[in-house]
């Protein structure tokens, strides 16, 4: 009965998303403010729908309900119960469906604002009611999480084992918040473009937003590679796979955008930008979106992939976005744009950010969908990691330059001398860490270093900013640390997001170059050399799980000082339903470096000598840093978001920026 | 779904990297190769290096390229030989060649076409100063302003 009545809240969702579309626009044509707040109701009607909806998939995931097809397609009535829940978004029906929640969730929360102009909000209400319009309608006619069998199985198929795993339990609800939260960004843009007003007061409207839907994105995207990286047993993080460049995209738009719209709030320029990243953001979310549910591009973990509903998906992408660059082309040359600012200011360096990350934006679509372009010419093609850090990693060279002096200059006209001058102790920080990597580290490694020194000039160069800000030594000490919770969170937001993407470089430069590796086919009692590290099979055995069996081995590694750094118990499990065989890593922290475990299938070691294992074994350095980084990002954008200013910014309205704003941010 | 699990299980069995057996005596040289495994696409696989993958024709693949470097061959003549073999597609980092023009020049035009921008942007007046009025102008105000309207 649940699913029935989830199904028919799902059916309820879709006539309220068309009667929250249509109040809100026709109220906003006719001036009819009645009509507008009847939308809004909608729009709250909808969400509470689709909230029954997904709560009524949820509870037949947990419940191991086979009835209801989706459930016995993808549960299991032995799973555990964490992962019953997480199977409920497992599926290609139930992922639509959580889109369809986060959508109406934002959503509510836009009919439920208060600071937003009339017009504008309307509208905003009605754009996002659109988008529902698509994306419900798509769930209820051709991907209905809910149908029944009438003929339904004893027992379920079950969640590929690799997802059994409590990071990725976590990892969409994350990834489709920053998703879906770049639809309200894309709402608020059209609602603009309609209206005819992109101005600084719409840009601290959208901040918020933006701020939001990046920072969960960062969590679901580190989230996936962090699961990517201790599941598939491959040592490494990031595999320039379709579907992690699917996610990448989104978030370096959001960057972008996140980076114009302070300079449109603040001095009123950049404005039909600010509007184009809006609209791309979220566009290349629903490309993320269709990339990954389509199948158009093979990937290493494209999971529930159906080609046939792909091509209503890339449908609808062709309608929300085409309709909003369409929108924007017609109306965007109106805006105006006259702020003046010198080649060197904080302007101009967040401009040069922007075309940056346009550019690498614009390499990781284009070698994304390659393959894609080159297929109706009949050729094969098609590029990998190699040639993403070959292109991206010069090109994000010179925005890291750029940052610490972007954050010291001044708005308008900035000091290039002086900021050069504050900066010496950085460049001097950078330069000693990365001679001191090149040449105290084994093996030498000239690229290695300089990742690692540009790491190190990013963070040295916040904290010089930082230090400016709370006029460290210049002040007395208790003044300095007044100003640490006087300024404004939302630059405490920013360094923390800076320093964050420092340590990630110095993580991943670190752990690119100097990642030790061995493998070896070893006997119970064998050993074989990592670096100076000393890795032993100790003993392997044969261990039940709940729903699988696991050949877990003992493993000690021993770190070049002869001291135990490692007792791990890396298995292979071989679960009891589809009879799928997963390996499980095992990790040990080490200060900042993990020391990773795998072991291979049983073989025959040789004539008459017993089994033996093929074990792998890596030593990653400073690889916490590669998580911790964009963890610590993510935070700043939380700080960020909290700041005082960001949820005034909703109630204060001003048409244009005044000549006296907030000191340095 | 089915594939993708396949695939990963096959990853998974992990017998290929290494080659214990097949590692070549050089330090140097068996780096060498695998950096080269690691450009190479393992064109029966998806989106995988030979040095990732368990597939028999990655092994063929590791086994060739280790012979190629052992006999003392450069890297671009390696790369060479597979790309004659294979086309484009099996390296991971495609050659600069007209049909991948795109990928190698886009993006860096990309950036220097959003400098050029900015640059000329910057080079365009300031709003231009309220303009001053020519003599004829300045007859016709006053005319107009004494109330001679003509």
């Amino acid at each position: 009965m649940t699913a029935e009545l989830g199904a028919f809240a799902l059916i309820l969702a879709f006539c309220a998303s068309l009667a929250q579309a249509g109040l809100s626009f026709a109220g906003r044509a006719r001036r009819d403010a009645t009509l507008t707040g009847a939308g809004e109701g909608a729009a709250l009607a909808v969400f509470v729908a689709v909230t029954v909806g997904f709560a009524a998939l949820i509870w037949a995931f947990a419940t191991s309900d086979f009835s209801v097809a989706n459930v016995a397609q993808n549960s299991h009535s032995e799973k555990p119960l964490i992962y019953k829940i997480a199977g409920a978004w497992g599926s290609h029906e139930g992922s639509i469906l959580l889109w369809c929640f986060m959508l109406t969730a934002y959503g509510s929360a836009i009919a439920l604002s208060r600071g937003l102009p009339w017009g504008l909000k309307s509208l905003t209400v009605g754009v996002q009611g659109s988008l529902g319009v698509l994306f419900i309608g798509y769930m209820v006619f051709a991907s209905n999480p809910l149908l029944r069998f009438s003929d339904p199985p004893v027992e379920g198929h079950s969640l590929n084992p690799l997802l059994q795993d409590p990071a990725l339990a976590a990892h969409p609800p994350f990834l489709y918040a920053g998703y879906v939260g770049m639809s309200v960004v894309f709402s608020l843009a059209l609602a603009a473009l309609i209206e005819g007003r992109v101005d600084a007061a719409w840009a601290r409207w959208v901040r918020p937003w933006a701020l939001a839907a990046w920072s969960l994105l960062t969590v679901g995207i580190t989230l996936g590679s962090f699961w990517a990286y201790y599941e598939l047993g491959w040592g490494g993080w990031w595999f320039w796979d379709p579907v992690e460049n699917a996610s990448l995209m989104p978030w370096l738009m959001a960057t972008a955008l996140l980076h114009s719209a302070i300079v449109t709030e603040k001095r009123g320029a950049l404005a039909a930008w600010t509007c184009f990243l809006a609209i791309g953001a979220f566009t290349l979310s629903m490309l993320g979106a269709f990339l990954v549910r389509s199948g158009v591009l093979t990937s290493v973990h494209a999971f529930a992939v159906d080609p046939r509903r792909g091509l209503l998906l890339l449908g609808i992408l062709g309608i929300a976005a085409g309709s909003g660059f369409a929108l924007f082309a017609w109306r965007a040359p109106r805006l105006k744009d006259s702020q003046v600012f010198a080649p060197i200011s904080r302007e101009s360096a967040l401009v040069v950010n922007n075309i940056i990350l346009a550019a690498v934006t614009c390499t990781v679509l284009v070698g994304t969908l390659w393959p894609l372009v080159l297929e109706p010419f009949g050729k094969q093609g098609g590029v990998g990691g190699p040639y993403y850090n070959t292109v991206v990693g010069p090109l994000m060279a010179i925005a890291f330059l750029i940052i610490p002096a972007g954050t010291l200059l001044a708005w308008k006209r900035g000091d290039a001398l002086g900021v050069a001058q504050r900066l010496l102790p950085a460049a001097a920080a950078a330069l000693a860490a990365g001679v001191l990597a090149y040449a105290l580290v084994e093996p030498r490694r000239a690229l290695a270093s300089l990742g690692v020194a540009f790491g190190v000039w990013l963070v040295a160069g916040v904290l010089v900013e930082a230090a400016t800000r709370i006029r460290l030594a210049r002040a007395p000490l208790a003044e300095s640390a007044r100003r640490i919770v006087a300024l404004p969170r939302g630059a405490w937001g920013m360094t923390l997001a800076h320093a964050g993407l420092g340590l990630f470089a110095m993580g991943a430069a670190y752990e690119t170059g100097w990642r030790l590796e061995a493998a070896q086919v070893l006997a119970e009692g064998g050993a074989m050399d990592l670096g100076a590290y000393h890795v032993r099979l100790d003993s392997v055995a044969v261990v039940p799980g709940p729903n699988y069996d696991a050949e877990q081995a003992v493993i000690t590694v021993t770190d070049p000082s002869g001291r135990l750094a490692c007792l791990g118990r890396p298995s292979r499990r071989t679960y009891d339903v589809g009879g799928e065989t997963v390996s499980k890593v095992a990790l040990c922290l080490h200060g900042l470096d993990d020391i990773y475990v795998v072991i291979g299938e049983r073989r025959a070691a040789g004539a008459g000598a017993g089994s033996a294992w093929l074990v792998r074994a890596w030593v990653n350095p400073w690889i916490r840093l590669v998580f911790c980084g964009p963890l610590l990002m993510a935070l700043g954008g939380a700080i960020s978001l909290s700041d005082r200013r960001m949820r005034l910014a909703v109630g204060a309205r001003r048409a244009a920026p005044g000549p006296s704003l907030a000191p340095a941010e | 779904m089915r594939r993708a699990t396949i695939i990963l299980a096959a990853a998974l069995t992990l017998a290929a990297v290494g080659d214990p057996a097949d590692r070549l005596a050089d330090p140097v040289k068996e780096a060498r190769a695998r950096s080269l495994f690691r450009e190479t696409r393992c064109v029966v696989c998806q989106g995988e290096s030979i040095d990732d993958s368990d597939a028999p024709l990655a092994a063929d693949l590791r086994r060739l390229v280790r012979a190629q470097v052992a006999s003392g061959r450069t890297d671009g003549q390696i790369r060479g030989f597979l790309v004659a073999r294979y086309g484009d597609f099996v390296l991971f980092r495609p050659p600069l060649s007209w049909t991948n023009l795109v990928l190698w020049v886009g993006p860096f035009l990309v950036a220097l076409g959003g400098l050029a921008l900015l640059i000329t942007r910057e080079r365009r007046p300031p709003a231009p100063p309220a303009a001053e009025l020519s003599a004829e102008d300045e007859a016709k105000l006053a005319r107009l302003a004494a109330g001679d309207d003509t």
